[in-house]
């Protein structure tokens, strides 16, 4: 019994993990604090639907599929919305109060979009949803193929960003922005490159999410702010950070909705939330910045 | 004291009665309208109250109104009316003292990120609580008050909220948070209790929407966690206020006149497509008016001298 909930937390700790490093890039990067972020998920979960029930075209290809769709379409919300925010703030505090204001504007617009589209109802579909035997416990073949595409996308996204010569611009802004323009690091570039990577990571992560959760048009809210909860706990920037910090929240969320009640997972996010901030707000592997 | 200071005293005084008298003088949607106006103007100018001078953004004006209207429904039938105020006020500041406490001696971002998703929070703990302990989701308010004495309450505590507005510009509270608001640092090696003087303004600014919600709730029938945290009314008060202009104390007024109209009319042509237009109203006016209409006032009047 334990085993099955700590592994069906991992596969929600992935999710989350996944989901904050799509979310990390964008905040620690592009310096966007971006409400509307969650929106994405739904939206490519409701996409996968489409594609499964519609299309009949399995949730696999939808994951090769929507994912470069929404880093274009977060690339254009970028340059179209964010970049006359980014050219008007005069501080870095200027910019995070109007990006705020704007993907808040953002996240009614899509979210309207989608109740128009699909109503309030919750949806799901049947996709391998046939129980796997691991050492004694039984697990849904769909939660563990979730995780193991999880890890995947995970694992080419930290090796994207340490092993190549863009990712290595894309965290040397992270750092400093100013700094990097010094040695020939183009900031606008290398901003809205990572404001599109995280919409493509939180796009997959929908993908995957559809596959064993029902989820609905007002979801996004609900992950947006665990994704947010995940950055703080981690250190902003900070991708090893979130990927530890993910895996806690999706640990003691499944641990509470099994053992205590389901209707307090919100709750015991905000319990965690509460704790990081009294006892480290810069995060677990962040470094204090005041 | 000049002649001028007694003559807008004397303006204030005409207009507030003007007001008082509405309820006899307009239709029953008239009157519908005016008790929205006058609660979306109570809620921006207690929003900006705090989130002006401090420019933390709260997105949680929600979660305050939501714990307001749960209160009244929960006692207006065993308590006498003025009690029932008090307990939501006491909630109210409850829950504000937490949230202050644990987020404003921090940067805003945190701030900002907590008052998220707190309606959100609230909600699922009221309907977990109601399915687990009551036994019922959603509850019927009965009370013996009329949509004319809600209307007079809410213009009450607007006159109440302007008083305190202008009180607090003009004390050492109101000087202390526009310095934080403009360097928290120096404002901090000034002397000042930046922490503390945050979350006494927030909790103050909190207790008028707490209240606006117990005063608002008879207006329905019946109410349950999803009518009550609806968080198209945050958003809906950040628009308004921001569109009007939050450095000023009249500001939040000039943009709750025009976009409840506007709001009104929407919500009637497009019942399905509301927050697609709102949305899109908000984000113009992020674009468009960054300073809110008091902004563009005083340069248009600035500009010929």
């Amino acid at each position: 019994m334990l085993f099955e909930v700590t592994l069906s937390g991992v596969t929600l700790g992935g999710m989350y993990a996944l989901v904050a490093m799509g979310l990390t890039l964008q905040y620690g990067v592009a310096r966007i604090m971006n409400l509307s972020y969650g929106e994405l998920l739904v939206a490519a979960a409701f996409a996968a639907f489409w594609f499964y029930s519609g299309l009949a075209v399995s949730p696999v290809i939808g994951l090769i599929v929507v994912p470069p769709i929404a880093f274009a379409l977060s690339y254009a919300i970028y340059r179209i919305l964010l970049q006359p925010l980014v050219r008007r703030a005069k501080t870095r505090d200027a910019l995070e109060v109007d990006s705020i204001l704007a993907t808040f504007g953002l996240l009614f617009v899509i979210q309207g979009v989608m109740l128009a589209l699909f109503g309030g109802a919750y949806f799901s579909y049947s996709f391998l949803s046939v129980p796997l035997k691991i050492a004694g416990a039984t697990v849904a073949a769909n939660r563990l193929l979730a995780l193991l595409l999880a890890v995947a996308i995970g694992l080419a996204l930290y090796f994207g960003l340490t092993r190549t010569r863009i990712g290595t611009a894309v965290r040397a802004v992270a750092v400093d922005p100013v700094a990097a323009q010094l040695v020939a690091i183009d900031v606008r570039t290398a901003s809205a490159l990572a404001f599109a990577l995280g919409g493509a990571l939180v796009a997959a992560a929908g993908v995957l999410v559809s596959m064993f959760l029902t989820f609905n048009a007002n979801l996004g809210v609900v992950f947006t702010l665990k994704a947010l909860v995940v950055v703080i706990m981690g250190g902003v920037g900070n991708l090893l950070g979130a990927l530890i910090a993910g895996l806690i929240l999706g640990l003691v969320e499944n641990y509470v909705a099994v053992f205590v009640d389901p209707g307090l997972t919100l709750a015991a996010t905000y319990a965690i939330f509460l704790i990081v901030l009294l006892i480290r707000p810069q995060g677990i592997l962040g470094r204090s910045s005041r | 004291m000049s002649g001028r200071n007694i003559l807008l005293a004397a303006a204030a005084v005409v207009a507030l009665a003007v007001l008082a008298s509405v309820p006899m003088l307009v239709s029953d949607y008239g009157l519908s309208l005016a008790v929205n106006i006058a609660s979306y103007t109570v809620l921006a100018t207690a929003w900006s109250l705090f989130s002006g001078p401090t420019r933390y953004i709260s997105l949680a004006t929600v979660a305050f109104f939501g714990i307001g209207a749960y209160t009244t429904a929960v006692f207006v039938e065993t308590l006498a009316w003025p009690l029932v105020l008090l307990i939501a006020t006491g909630v109210g500041i409850v829950v504000a003292a937490i949230v202050g406490l644990a987020t404003l001696r921090l940067s805003g971002v945190y701030f900002v990120i907590f008052s998220f998703g707190l309606a959100e929070l609230v909600r699922q703990l009221v309907t977990w609580f109601e399915v687990n302990k009551t036994r019922t989701l959603g509850r019927y308010v009965f009370a013996e008050i009329t949509a004319s004495q809600i209307y007079w309450q809410l213009l009450a505590l607007a006159v109440l909220v302007f008083a305190i507005g202008f009180w607090i510009n003009r004390s050492r509270l109101g000087l202390a948070l526009r310095a934080i608001g403009d360097d928290e640092t120096v404002a901090r090696h000034a002397g000042i209790d930046a922490t503390r003087a945050k979350v006494a303004l927030f909790v103050l600014s909190t207790v008028f929407m707490t209240l606006t919600g117990a005063i608002m709730a008879p207006r329905w029938t019946y109410i349950d966690p999803a009518i009550a945290f609806n968080p198209v009314i945050s958003f809906t008060v950040l628009i308004m206020a921001l569109l009007g202009g939050v450095h000023r104390l009249y500001g939040p007024v000039l943009g709750v006149v025009p976009l409840a109209l506007l709001f009104e009319f929407l919500l009637a042509r497009f019942p399905n497509h509301f927050s697609i237009m709102v949305g899109l109203v908000f984000i113009v006016i992020v674009y468009l008016v960054p300073r809110g209409i008091a902004g563009l006032v005083e340069s248009a009047v600035r500009k010929p001298a």
